[in-house]
């Protein structure tokens, strides 16, 4: 068979088993378009800005656990896309991004839409290429599929000059079966002594804590984290990024963990003498002051990427290795081992959290007329089931979306944790929508966060992706002004939203269906009539209590047994 | 502590980039860093003299492993090892001095490569030490120009660094 470049990418993608990517077309990838007007397997979906397309295949990936494929043109295509590229990156995300480039005879001529595409991206991809020649496009291609999926996940660019895509030129195309890369070969599965090791020191624990994070949704090893965790009976607390792999509602939870987790968490992490990381990376997020973190704990790491063990904090027993085949072997060792923690040491550790929750960190104060934003997420919670598919975008309304929407189920708390991209969530949610048809979805967001990506309401119509969103307007950055209330002595610096837009209007000029709702007592009922519209995207302008802070906070260069609590916790 | 670091990387467009790129980014050392290719056309050697704490060496080198185009890579001051750098080094040469410099040559084993009426170009192959107690011997107020290669390196017994 042979094929011009720009039937061999389409060719390959389908070959990569790839239904759906996201883009916009240019100059550069003319060519490219016009391959994909002439096939059938692929279908694109046409976004309104290049960092939408990002998002959406980087929600796609999150909730699918397939590569999601992007599609751009030159220069500021490209540079667009590279916000959601820095985006899955930070978060490890299988990613495939095309970028057009100029004809190669053209490269370094600072030729019309040319940017250094590759020298652009390198520092925020897992890996990226320049295509050479017509002849190594499809190789080029296994390559960067390979790449974005295997071992840590993450984004890879392929940088194609235009020429290489021309109707024109045909070679004979055959997709290769295999790759071939001599430098790179991820790990799998992690050295046996060192899984020793860790059995060894697991069951003979006296304060043990299980703190999982993202690798362990990216390894698509929720199952084997809970045979784990269940066998052990130890307490586990999650990451902002590894909510749902282990179920929210089961009592061994005690939450997520961090500068915004619960206090139990926090504190158990602060007391406890074993600890068991799993596809977690010690984020600063998470450890605070990295001096006082877990100071009398031995520490098991488990990951599969060597750079992450020790990177921020020492641990003693490292494990390199894919999470599910590692959670598996230490399963069955610890099954087939004699030995136990002592049950009475692990009864007291229990009873010492279950004082800890008793304290109720997460309760806040409810109020007749204004409506807070944790209550709405509740709600949210109550008319989807605990079912939907959450993408959130960046602020307090992210925090209280992690804190109080219960997730049991892994890959549906999409959101942005590493790099915190305001402008995430309503592309991210299309991309979930587009993937699940069927699934709930909903957008928790700001009037902030939602108006850096609003243009895609108009995406949302032509595809038809009936999402819910749920602003919560609290005519704030309410993140930065928290910090400006805590840190400041309350000089709210450009923090406020001023001029906002009417929320229903635009929803409505982008055809879709507005709500506003601004009393507590139609919450419900609001949110049960907008997911009672199926095929229809609700935009839902919730106006919320503008003073409301997310609590528990462990402030910048704290530890973990220093939280600032909720003061209506105090009153009760 | 001074580590010198060998890799063997793909001998492709932007590979040295990714290198410099990593220790720009994580705010990494670089004393020196030398590159060309092998015998293997398709591979690079790039050496790496950087200095860190043991944490950091150890984050150094696990993030050049990690990028895709490094196929190998040893840390070459955890064994016996051989470093070798050349120097160029232009120094003032009058009257006395001159004898003085030629013998001082000589003992370095350095060869005089450029002659005037004021001044030598001494070239100079050595280790780090080596090269710096020239320059002090000679003295600040003698040299012109100093051009040095960087450093290369290379374990001592057979043990080697191949794919
Ligand atoms: C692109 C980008 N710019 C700036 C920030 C810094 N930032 C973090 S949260 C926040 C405010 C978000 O406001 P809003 O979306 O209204 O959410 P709220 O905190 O009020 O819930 C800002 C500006 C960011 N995370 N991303
Ligand atoms: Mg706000």
């Amino acid at each position: 068979m042979e094929l011009s470049g720009g039937e061999i990418l389409m060719e390959s993608l389908k070959e990569e088993g790839v239904e759906l990517i996201f883009g916009y077309p240019g100059g550069a990838v003319l060519h490219i378009y016009d391959a994909l007007y002439q096939q059938n397997s692929v279908k694109h979906i046409l976004v309104r800005h290049e960092q939408a397309a990002t998002h959406a295949a980087d929600g796609y990936a999150r909730a699918t656990g397939k590569p999601g494929v992007v599609l751009v043109t030159s220069g500021p295509g490209a540079t667009n896309a590279v916000t959601g590229i820095a985006t899955a990156f930070m978060d490890s995300i299988p990613m495939v991004v095309i970028s057009g480039q100029v004809q190669s005879r053209f490269i370094g001529s600072d030729a019309f839409q040319e940017v250094d595409c590759v020298g652009i991206t390198r520092p925020c991809v897992k890996h990226n290429f320049l295509v050479d020649s017509l002849e190594n496009m499809a190789d080029t291609i296994k390559k960067a599929f390979h790449v974005a999926t295997t071992g840590r996940p993450g984004p890879v660019v392929i940088d194609v000059p235009k020429d290489f895509t021309a109707p024109g030129e045909k070679i004979p195309f055959d997709y290769p079966k295999t790759v071939e890369m001599r430098s790179y070969s991820p790990p799998t599965h992690g050295h046996p002594g060192q899984i020793r090791k860790a059995v060894d020191l697991i069951l003979s624990a006296k304060q043990p804590m299980i703190y999982s994070g993202g690798g362990v949704i990216l390894g698509n090893a929720s199952e084997q984290l809970r045979a784990f965790t269940r066998e052990l009976g130890y307490p586990i607390t999650q990451t902002l990024m590894g909510l749902g792999a282990y179920p929210a509602s089961d009592k061994q939870n005690i939450g997520m963990l961090g500068m915004h987790g619960t206090y139990e968490a926090n504190i158990a992490m602060h007391e406890c003498d074993v600890l068991i990381a799993i596809g977690a990376r010690f984020d600063d997020r998470v450890t605070g002051e990295v001096e006082s973190f877990c100071p009398n704990a031995k520490i098991i790491h488990v990951d599969i990427d060597p750079a992450s063990i020790s990177k921020n904090v020492t641990v003693d027993v490292p494990i390199v290795g894919d999470v599910g085949p590692v959670l598996d072997a230490m399963l069955e060792q610890i099954k087939a081992s004699e030995k136990r923690a002592d049950p009475a040491d692990i009864a007291t550790w229990w009873s010492k959290i279950k004082t800890w929750q008793s304290g109720d960190c997460m309760k806040y104060d409810l109020s007749d007329t204004l409506i807070k934003p944790q209550a709405v997420v509740e709600s949210l919670w109550r008319a989807t089931k605990g079912e939907a598919y959450i993408a959130s975008d960046v602020g307090q309304h992210q925090m209280w979306a992690a804190q109080y929407y219960g997730f049991d189920k892994p890959n549906r708390w999409i959101n942005s944790g590493g790099l915190g991209t305001m402008g995430f969530g309503l592309p991210a949610a299309m991309g979930v929508a587009l993937a699940k048809p069927d699934a709930t979805v909903a957008c928790i967001t700001g009037e902030a966060s939602i108006q850096m990506c609003i243009q895609e309401l108009s995406t949302c119509l032509q595809y038809n992706t009936p999402i819910k969103i749920i602003n919560l307007n609290n005519r704030y950055m309410g993140m930065v002004r928290q910090w400006q209330e805590f840190s400041y002595e309350k000089r709210y610096s450009h923090s406020y939203m001023d001029a906002l837009p009417d929320f229903v209007k635009l929803a409505e000029s982008y055809g879709h269906v507005g709500m506003n709702i601004e009393n507590p007592s139609d919450v419900d009922a609001a949110l049960d009539e907008a997911f009672a519209m199926k095929d229809r995207l609700v935009f839902m302008n919730f106006v919320t209590d503008q003073s409301e802070n997310v609590y528990p906070m462990i402030e910048a260069g704290k530890g973990h047994h220093e939280m600032r609590l909720n003061p209506a916790r105090e009153l009760a | 502590m001074r580590h010198v670091i060998s890799i063997l990387m793909e001998n492709e467009a932007g590979a040295l980039s990714r290198v410099a790129g990593l220790f720009s980014a994580r705010g990494y050392n670089i004393e020196s860093l030398t590159v060309a290719p092998t015998d293997d056309p398709t591979l690079s050697r790039m050496t790496i003299v950087t200095s860190g704490t043991e944490r950091i060496i150890e984050q150094i080198i696990k993030q050049l492993n990690k990028l895709v185009s490094v196929a190998k890579l040893t840390d070459l001051t955890e064994v016996p090892f051989i470093e070798r750098e050349i120097m160029l080094v232009k120094v003032r040469a009058v009257d006395a001095g001159r004898e003085e410099l030629k013998r001082l040559c000589d003992i370095f084993r350095g060869k005089i490569l450029d002659v005037t009426d004021v001044s030598y170009v001494v070239e100079l192959t050595g280790d780090d030490h080596k090269l710096r107690a020239f320059l002090d011997t000679v003295g600040a107020d003698n040299v012109i120009e100093v051009a040095r290669s960087g450093a290369t390196g290379i374990a001592r017994g057979d043990k080697s660094l191949k794919v």
